[in-house]
């Protein structure tokens, strides 16, 4: 992210959670159906506040479950009506089979996922299992860094959504994000509005005289085109992403792009990574680099579509790169790893590249975790085997 | 068949022919005095009604999951209350009733949540239930609607058992104890009584549920010419009393003078043949206690 600040634009503290809602307070949804479940909950508190006192014309359906909340967003969506949802670990879970519909019937809905470990144990605090766990749903994955970043995919995420017909899921660490009080700058309200635009899809369930059936029985012989089509759908969303936060720069100053390279330019030893992290990865990569090492960060924004061939563009000159995972594939390599490798095979670069697993269930990641993840790459010290950061 | 019957639901979808809910279907959405929009979970009436590219319905309609058509019929109708405020309010600013469809499995089973959930907040919509006591769309396993006795794939009639030994869920009462304003037992081989029952029930402010007996030809196992003989002898047993509930208030709609012994009804199909073995005869006995008591029941609250 590129900040070019305009001090006309209003600067206030909130939390990842009041991001998120102050950013959907803009939008305006028609329906938001939602259920509690931390870290999430301060989300949807914060929204009912502003229903509440009349400060939105939202529908906000108190559901049931968060199965029922994405099925209400579903059937809301499929009526022609903006909609939301924001939901954590055990809930993202419990949607999981309604994300697939939902982006099989190819509705624009928007989802804010506090990103957090998920049971057994359990646990309430950060990590990025829940998240991986859908992460071949057919949605659309941004992560967000920080306050500013959830505000800021918050209201790109919509506009996407609705310009590709794709659900988006914006992604922030759960507490680690959703819970820090962190100062961000807001855009103005009409501004926002004018961005996004009305929304006004062609067929709905509400348009009675042109009745449309929706979520049909596809058997052998159309089932597989249909798949086949949502994977195109997903391809062209790359090109939308790239014209939208051009846009969202105009009215924000801030410029996104599929992922955030900090001082990746000259750098022989890169680590990736996604998320809150990446705040402590750059104070890193500053100190190492009055130190002389030529060291950068690789900063994934757009994790579905996976931009493989523009991340092995910025990796090809590295000597050796480490991906910081905060998930576990249990029984093979870590997600990010994954798509490293794979973006880097499908170049002719050959790059030793090495997995780290940190902060599951919100252990805490220090510099000196981060400084010392540098030296091993620093060092040549390889395994290959998946490192723990405990 | 006639265009005015046919002018929501057409005719050419591929329910087996004996099937029951076509008729529910068609009976039930003529009666709205408004344009419906139907959702519709997983099940036998999705599944013969939508075979891509070709669609019976000729209303707006929804297939999402199995076990979600009470809250998928929750964000439409919260839909539509917030699109109608707007500029161009949809169909014109005119009412829009708001219709879901379900078998037993999906609603007295994976979908009792979802519906107490749209009933709790209550939604302006109509709930039916095409109960055909059991998972027939998969081949007839057992739901907590099917009856006690009766054969099923999961619940087999063996040298050891006598098929299913669990009663009927009494979905009326789980539904009544959330206070909605209008629900009702009816039955497909009662057309009149169901007209009336959807009127009221597309009447009624806030939810509604209708609960219809609807046969199932292929895993009852009768022929398919006997589907509303067989559906006449449910009422006519008291297996099935046709009653609704209004504000609280029970009434029955159609009180047998003679009921006929449940061995009737139950002889009609193969699903309750091994009753009829020797060894079974105190399980009918007992069948026709429960079928008894229940109606003494219902007559108790209809007083």
């Amino acid at each position: 992210m590129t900040n070019m600040t305009n001090a006309t634009k209003k600067r206030i503290a909130l939390t990842g959670g009041a991001a998120a809602a102050e950013a959907l307070r803009q939008i305006n949804p028609d329906v938001m159906a939602v259920y509690p479940i931390t870290p999430q909950t301060t989300i949807i508190e914060a929204y009912a506040k502003l229903a509440a006192d009349g400060l939105v014309n939202t529908e906000v359906i108190q559901v049931e479950s968060e199965h029922s909340a994405m099925s209400a967003c579903i059937g809301a969506s499929a009526a022609g009506a903006r909609s939301v949802t924001a939901t954590s670990s055990q809930g993202l879970l419990l949607m999981h089979e309604m994300l697939y519909i939902a982006s099989g019937l190819r509705l624009p809905i928007l989802m804010v996922d506090s990103a957090r470990a998920v049971s057994s144990p359990i646990n309430i605090h950060g990590d990025h299992s829940d998240v991986m766990g859908v992460r071949d749903s057919g949605w659309i994955q941004i992560f967000s860094e920080n306050a500013q970043e959830v505000y800021d995919n918050t209201v790109m995420g919509m506009k996407l959504a609705e310009k590709v017909s794709l659900p988006v899921m914006v992604i922030m660490d759960g507490f680690n994000t959703s819970h820090s009080v962190e100062n961000l700058e807001t855009a103005d309200t009409k501004k926002v509005r004018k961005f996004i635009g009305e929304y006004r899809p062609e067929q709905t369930l509400l348009k009675t005289n042109q009745p449309v059936t929706f979520g049909p029985l596809a058997l052998q012989n159309s089932y597989f085109e249909f798949k086949i089509d949502q994977e195109k759908a997903m391809m062209s969303v790359a090109d939308c992403y790239a014209d939208i936060t051009a846009d969202f720069a105009e009215i924000s100053g801030r410029r996104y792009n599929f992922f955030e390279s900090y001082k990746l330019k000259d750098a022989e030893y890169i680590i990736v990574l996604a998320g809150s992290a990446a705040g402590t990865a750059k104070d890193v990569v500053d100190k190492l680099r009055q130190n002389g090492k030529k060291v950068g960060l690789l900063k994934i924004n757009l994790f579905r579509p996976f931009p493989s061939a523009e991340i092995a563009e910025a990796l090809k000159n590295a000597k050796s790169i480490a991906v910081l995972d905060r998930a576990q594939s249990i029984g093979t390599m870590p997600p990010f790893y994954m798509e490293i490798i794979n973006s880097l095979n499908a170049t002719k670069y050959k790059i030793q590249t090495a997995s780290y697993i940190y902060g599951l269930g919100g252990r805490d990641i220090f510099a000196k975790d981060i400084e010392k993840v540098f030296m091993d790459l620093i060092k040549n010290k390889f395994s290959k085997e998946i490192k723990y950061i405990q | 068949m006639n265009q005015e019957l046919n002018k929501n639901f057409a005719s050419g979808h591929s329910a087996c022919a004996g099937c029951g809910f076509p008729t529910i279907v068609r009976t039930i959405l003529n009666e709205s005095k408004y344009p419906v929009v139907v959702a519709n979970a997983t099940g036998c009436l999705e599944v013969t009604s939508t075979l891509y590219p070709f669609t019976a319905w000729k209303v707006p309609y929804i297939h999402s999951a199995f076990e979600n058509a009470g809250a998928t019929i929750s964000g439409i109708e919260r839909a539509y209350k917030a699109l109608k405020k707007k500029k161009n309010p949809p169909a014109g600013g005119k009412k829009i009733k708001f219709v879901a469809f379900s078998g037993d499995g999906g609603t007295f089973d994976i979908g009792l949540q979802a519906l107490s959930g749209a009933l709790e907040r209550g939604h302006d919509f109509v709930y039916v239930v095409y109960d055909n006591g059991g998972y027939m769309n998969t081949g007839n396993q057992r739901s907590s609607a099917t009856p006690y006795g009766a054969n099923t794939e999961t619940t087999p009639a063996g040298s050891k058992t006598i098929g299913k030994i669990e009663t009927r869920k009494n979905l009326m009462e789980i539904v009544n104890a959330h206070g909605i304003n209008y629900l009702a037992q009816a039955n497909v081989a009662y057309l009149p009584d169901l007209k009336m029952k959807a009127q009221k029930a597309f009447e009624t402010k806030g939810p509604s549920f209708l609960l219809v007996f609807s046969p199932c030809t292929n895993n009852w196992k009768f022929p398919t010419s006997q589907y509303v003989n067989i559906a006449k002898l449910a009422t006519e047993t008291n297996f099935w009393p046709l009653y609704e509930i209004e504000k609280g208030k029970y009434k029955i709609n159609k009180i047998i003078e003679n009921p006929k012994p449940i061995a009737e009804f139950l002889k009609t199909q193969g699903r309750f043949k091994h009753l009829f073995e020797k060894k079974n005869r105190k399980v009918l006995e007992n069948i026709q206690e429960m079928v008894d008591e229940e109606w003494n029941r219902l007559v108790n609250l209809n007083k």
